[in-house]
């Protein structure tokens, strides 16, 4: 099946939050009240009750003025998720259309993934012990439906479809923006980690809307997932192996020792 | 908007932005308070490159999505539009052919009129009021106005606009409204590019506009830059008045306004001129007055004959009879006047808007008030004073689906405050005497019924789940009450008891429920004879034998196949024009008689056969003489036909010379650059004045205030000495007006939870503030604690060599639901508009402290 991926375009967004709301109201998530900051954006981040957020960033410069950037976060559903990778307990899976969906009767609250996530998405639910994110509505899309963000957005901000697609679309939208208006207009997810579901038209690089411009994955994660983690049934008879090795060598040695030590002791005695 | 074309609605309608190659948002934050529009906007860009200019004073979520934004200092629209209309007449930028043909350019005024140091002929100071006489038209002996085609005439229209307008140079401008110059280059230029005959431009506007002392003015700027460069009429064009509720149209059409009866009649008056149904008539139809009359059948002759200056409006006769068929029915006849004496008439002395009305209740003249959908301690200004007014009330109904702030207004909560200020009130539960009712009522989704979007569009809609607990559809609760009330009356002989023992009341179904359809039946006319729907109110007739309860609405209902058809339940999505315009013309009903683009004519040249040159595409309708308007009357060659409803005499031909007279509503026939006599209450042309409370001098003339608006509490003015900053509200696209539904509602009170005031970044630096910190925002009306919120948005503005602060707040808190706050409205005026007495939220002066 082919990989369907949500495109969201900035230069249409006009961060009403529609996408939030039909978020919470599908997948029933409670309100997170918090005060105001002072950004409209209220809430730092997604959280365990939240799995899409719009960020809001102000910016002045004597060439283009006030801006305000406004961008929709939530799982990218990468074509090749780390947070898979990292999990002890494979939690998570990948659907054949796409989605990276986790699984939280398998979660045991490590919280390995949020740390791999380069997007910092996957959440903790403290109440349940558990890590929550964005399931590209996978309930809704399996019944044919778009997922809730897409299907609410009023200004034509969000589409959802074949992936092949809408990267065309993309393409054409950016080229369009690069003439009228943004010179450095791009489009984001395309190679970014090996491809994301989640593209992005954007109006100005990515790090000015909060997105790493080269996405990596840490080192340490690097090693576990590669040196680790796919040695990890092998780990456990080398370690046992080690760990009786280590134990006989230790009672030849202290045998040796010992009988120094204990005239030691006893010469303090 | 009703001065210039002749009805105060929303032009085009929101699928037709899409059609626009440019849009200026003026007075309107789109984004956040009409998020649908930016839909079609953003198609227009896509498709035809359209521009979108955001004109405002902070930078908002539309102008994050615009190609130019200019900031303005609140209350300075006129100044910026005037700077417009000198442009496009300094250079050329006007449609000529369709201001010497669609507009009153060219018509002379007469010598007496003037204008000078901004005051208008025939200013009485101590009434704060004008004489009009001298506004007004030379006419030949006939009563025809006289023109000069040519607009060369010192005297005529454009001549006299020019010379009105020649002190709004740029510099001056700028210096009024603190718009960087280069920014206000860069509007002018890409706006007035429109004026091209084959370019259109749209405006778009809502209260940021509409709620100043000047407020109708600032709409009639935008009538005169639309009429010069050609854009009314025309797909892609129009004024835009987006309604600040979605069926605020639908509210007006059924006279919500104190000053009409339904369909934009005068309401009648005790005065003499309104004295019997005859007199009413003379004085609602223009053209009237001094026409030999003295009965309907008289009268009825003259109208079949014509006569002239009366405009569509020559049948009023038909809609006010109609109108009392259907309030008093049998009990309406000709020999008693149709029952005009039932209505109540209104003091011709007496203002009865909003501010009036809280006023009088603040002096204890109101016994009882009913709020129903409303919620006034928010929303209303000065809401300190409109608290304490209604501790003055005996009783009052509340119906809403909360218990919001105006049903608690007695509670101790509405009284608490962060400041303690002598100006304000403070009142104990204890000493509340008023009686409160309250009646839970049902949302939108658990009842069926109707609504006028702000395009005109009426859609019905249909109940989508049961209504929670004991809340009641609106429409059972006045049906209930009326039946009580009825009740009591019953059997009574006393003449002043027939208004309601006589009034019809037929909102039952045959099952014995009320019935949206049955009072749609009454609202679009029907037959007194056969009760058949009537199609049309060209066919409503004033010897009784037709019931209309809102002639605008009259045609929405037919009867097919037997079968009785209400239009707004039509859902058909198939665009009905052949260049793909948008108008979807069997989605809905758009009154009036279904246009969906009104004063549609001016699509097409004045010869009315040729589209504008190189805008084919857009032509919505044109003269076909081949084309028989009533298949009837074979004889009568000639027709109006095309994909929109043509907004014209179907059978006005070149042979007639209201053929170039696309506005049909107005008198004259054309589009007022100048408005004449009565239409407006502080002059002709828009003139800047500073709002009431204003931090600088007017530059243009030794007025300050607007000289035709009235003070209602002087002594609590804010003086720019001790609050030196310009306070604004406004809403976000999270919250819904007074905050009641959106509040409520956990999802929404978390993208939102806290009122916050937005401040420059240089401001918070003057003031010690940071951003995120809780400050005070006072002045003589009280004081407002908030969140603060420090942004690069919002810049202060440099007028006349002064650096001057605004900031914004939001006016949606209260302090009920899951999100609460101080209500901004504590701080806004008592003063309005002088046409409309809309209050003046959006200008005002204060001071910032941190808390």
């Amino acid at each position: 099946m082919a990989n369907l991926a949500n495109l969201y375009d900035v230069s249409k967004c006009t961060a009403c939050r529609g996408c939030q709301v039909a978020c919470k109201d599908w997948n029933q998530l409670p309100a997170v009240i918090e005060p105001f900051k002072g950004n409209y954006q209220t809430h730092e981040d997604t959280n365990g009750d939240t799995f899409t957020i719009i960020n809001f960033f102000e910016y002045e410069d004597p060439v283009d003025g006030v801006r305000w950037n406004f961008i929709k976060r939530q799982c990218m559903h990468c074509l090749d998720p780390e947070c898979m990778k990292v999990c002890p307990r494979q939690a998570y899976t990948k659907t054949s259309w796409g989605a990276t969906l986790h699984d939280p009767d398998k979660c045991i609250g490590c919280q390995y993934c949020a740390a791999a996530c380069p997007f910092d998405i996957p959440k903790y639910r403290k109440r349940e012990d558990v890590i929550t994110k964005c399931t590209m509505c996978a309930d809704r899309v399996e019944e044919g439906l778009t997922p809730a963000c897409a299907r609410t957005c009023p200004s034509g901000a969000l589409t959802f479809g074949d992936r092949d697609e809408l990267l065309q679309k993309a393409e054409a939208r950016a080229k369009f923006l690069r003439a009228n208006g943004f010179p450095r207009a791009t489009i984001y997810g395309r190679v970014e980690l090996g491809g994301l579901n989640n593209l992005y038209v954007l109006t100005d690089t990515p790090d000015m809307f909060g997105l790493p411009v080269n996405p990596k994955v840490s080192g340490n994660i690097t090693f576990w997932q590669d040196w680790i983690q796919p040695y990890f049934g092998w780990l456990i008879p080398l370690m046992l192996t080690a760990s009786a090795t280590s134990f006989v060598t230790s009672r030849i040695l202290a045998s040796k020792h010992g009988e120094h030590g204990e005239h030691g002791e006893g010469g303090h005695e | 908007m009703s001065p210039a074309f002749g009805r105060g609605v929303m032009t085009n309608h929101i699928v037709d932005l899409k059609n626009t190659d440019c849009a200026l948002i003026m007075g309107s934050n789109a984004a956040e308070n009409h998020p649908i529009t930016m839909k079609w906007l953003f198609k227009a860009k896509e498709a035809r490159g359209a521009k979108l200019i955001h004109v405002d004073p902070r930078f908002t979520r539309t102008s994050a999505r615009a190609d130019l934004y200019a900031p303005l200092r609140s209350g300075t629209d006129i100044a910026f539009l005037g700077g417009m209309v000198k442009y496009i007449i300094d250079n050329e930028l006007y449609h000529k052919d369709y201001v010497v043909n669609f507009t009153n350019a060219a018509y002379l005024i007469k010598d007496e009129f003037e204008f000078k140091d901004g005051l208008f002929s025939g200013y009485d100071a101590e009434a704060r009021k004008y004489d009009v006489k001298s506004w007004d038209y030379k006419t030949d002996d006939a009563g025809m106005a006289l023109t000069d085609p040519t607009l060369q005439d010192p005297r005529c229209v454009f001549q006299l606009m020019k010379k009105h307008y020649e002190r709004y140079d740029i510099d001056t401008v700028c210096k009024i409204t603190g718009t960087p110059k280069d920014k206000y280059l860069a509007v002018l230029d890409t706006f007035c590019a429109t004026g091209a005959p084959n370019k259109v431009g749209t405006i778009m506007y809502a209260m940021g506009i509409t709620q100043h002392t000047v407020g109708s003015q600032n709409v009639k700027s935008f009538s005169n830059v639309q009429l010069l460069l050609g854009n009314m009429g025309r797909p892609g064009g129009g004024i835009n008045a987006l309604r600040g509720e979605n069926n605020v149209q639908g509210a007006t059409d059924m006279a919500l306004l104190f000053h009409i009866i339904p369909g934009y009649i005068d309401s009648p008056m005790n005065s003499v001129a309104h004295k019997d149904l005859i007199s009413f008539i003379r004085a609602v139809t223009p053209g009237a007055g001094k026409l030999p009359f003295t009965n309907l059948e008289e009268f009825r002759e003259l109208v079949k004959a014509g006569f002239p200056n009366s405009g569509w409006k020559i049948h009023s006769s038909k809609w006010v009879v109609s109108l009392l068929k259907a309030w008093w029915g049998k009990a309406a006849s000709k020999e008693n006047d149709f029952g005009y004496h039932y209505l109540p008439k209104r003091d011709e002395k007496k203002n009865y808007s909003h501010i009036a009305m809280f006023e009088a209740m603040y002096k204890g003249e109101i016994d009882g008030l009913f709020i129903n959908g409303s919620n006034p301690v928010v929303g209303g200004p000065n809401a300190n004073k409109e608290l304490e007014a209604m501790t003055k009330l005996k009783w009052m109904v509340s119906i809403d689906l909360w218990l919001n702030e105006s049903a608690d207004f007695w509670t101790h909560q509405a009284w608490e405050r962060a400041v303690d200020n002598p100006n304000v009130a403070k009142i104990s539960p204890e000493n509340i005497g008023t009686e409160v009712f309250f009646l839970p009522a049902a949302a939108v989704y658990e009842k069926e019924g109707t609504a006028a979007q702000t395009g005109r569009w009426v859609q019905y809609r249909w109940k989508g789940a049961e209504p929670v607990g004991e809340s009641k559809s609106d429409l059972w609760i006045y049906n209930e009450l009326v039946k009580k009330v009825k009740k009591v009356y019953e059997g009574s002989k006393r003449p002043e008891d027939e208004p309601i023992v006589n009034m019809t009341w037929d909102v039952e179904n045959e099952h014995g429920h009320d019935d949206p359809i049955k009072v749609a039946n009454e609202l679009c006319g029907y037959s007194t004879v056969d009760g058949k729907p009537v199609e049309g109110f060209a066919k409503l007739m004033d010897d009784g034998s037709t019931a209309c309860g809102c002639w605008v609405y009259c045609g929405a209902t037919t009867l097919k196949d037997g079968k009785f058809i209400y239009k707004p339940q039509l859902r058909d999505n198939k665009d009905n024009s052949k260049t793909g315009m948008g108008l979807y013309s069997n989605w809905g009903w758009a009154w009036p008689v279904n246009r969906r683009i009104v004063y549609n004519r001016c699509s097409v040249q004045p010869d009315g056969v040729t589209a504008w040159p190189g805008d084919e595409d857009r032509m919505l309708v044109r003269w076909d003489p081949l084309a028989l308007a009533d298949p009837k009357k074979p004889e009568s060659l000639g027709s109006w036909v095309g994909d929109d409803v043509p907004d014209f005499i179907k059978t006005v031909g070149p042979s007639n010379p209201a053929f170039t007279k696309p506005f049909i509503m107005r008198p004259e026939g054309h589009g007022c650059l100048f408005a004449a006599k009565t239409s407006m209450k502080e002059g002709p042309f828009p003139e800047h004045y500073e709002p009431w409370e204003s931090p600088t001098l007017n530059t243009l003339n030794s007025q300050v205030l607007n000289p035709a608006t009235k003070v209602w509490e002087p002594e609590k003015q804010s003086k720019s000495e001790q609050y030196p900053i310009i306070g604004t509200t406004y809403r976000v696209v999270e919250h819904w007006q007074t905050g009641a539904l959106t509040r409520n509602l956990p999802w929404l009170a978390e993208l939102m939870p806290n009122m916050f005031v937005e401040l420059s970044e240089e401001l918070a630096r003057e003031k010690g503030i940071k951003n995120g910190q809780n400050v005070i925002i006072s002045n003589t009306r009280g004081d407002v604690e908030a969140v603060a919120c420090v942004t690069k948005r919002f810049k202060p503005f440099q007028i006349n060599g002064k650096t001057v602060h605004e900031i914004g707040l939001l006016w949606q808190y209260g302090f009920k639901g899951f999100a609460t706050g101080d209500t901004a409205n504590w701080l806004t005026p008592h003063v309005g508009d002088a046409n409309t007495m809309i209050p003046e939220y959006k200008a005002w002066l204060c001071d910032i402290r941190r808390a």
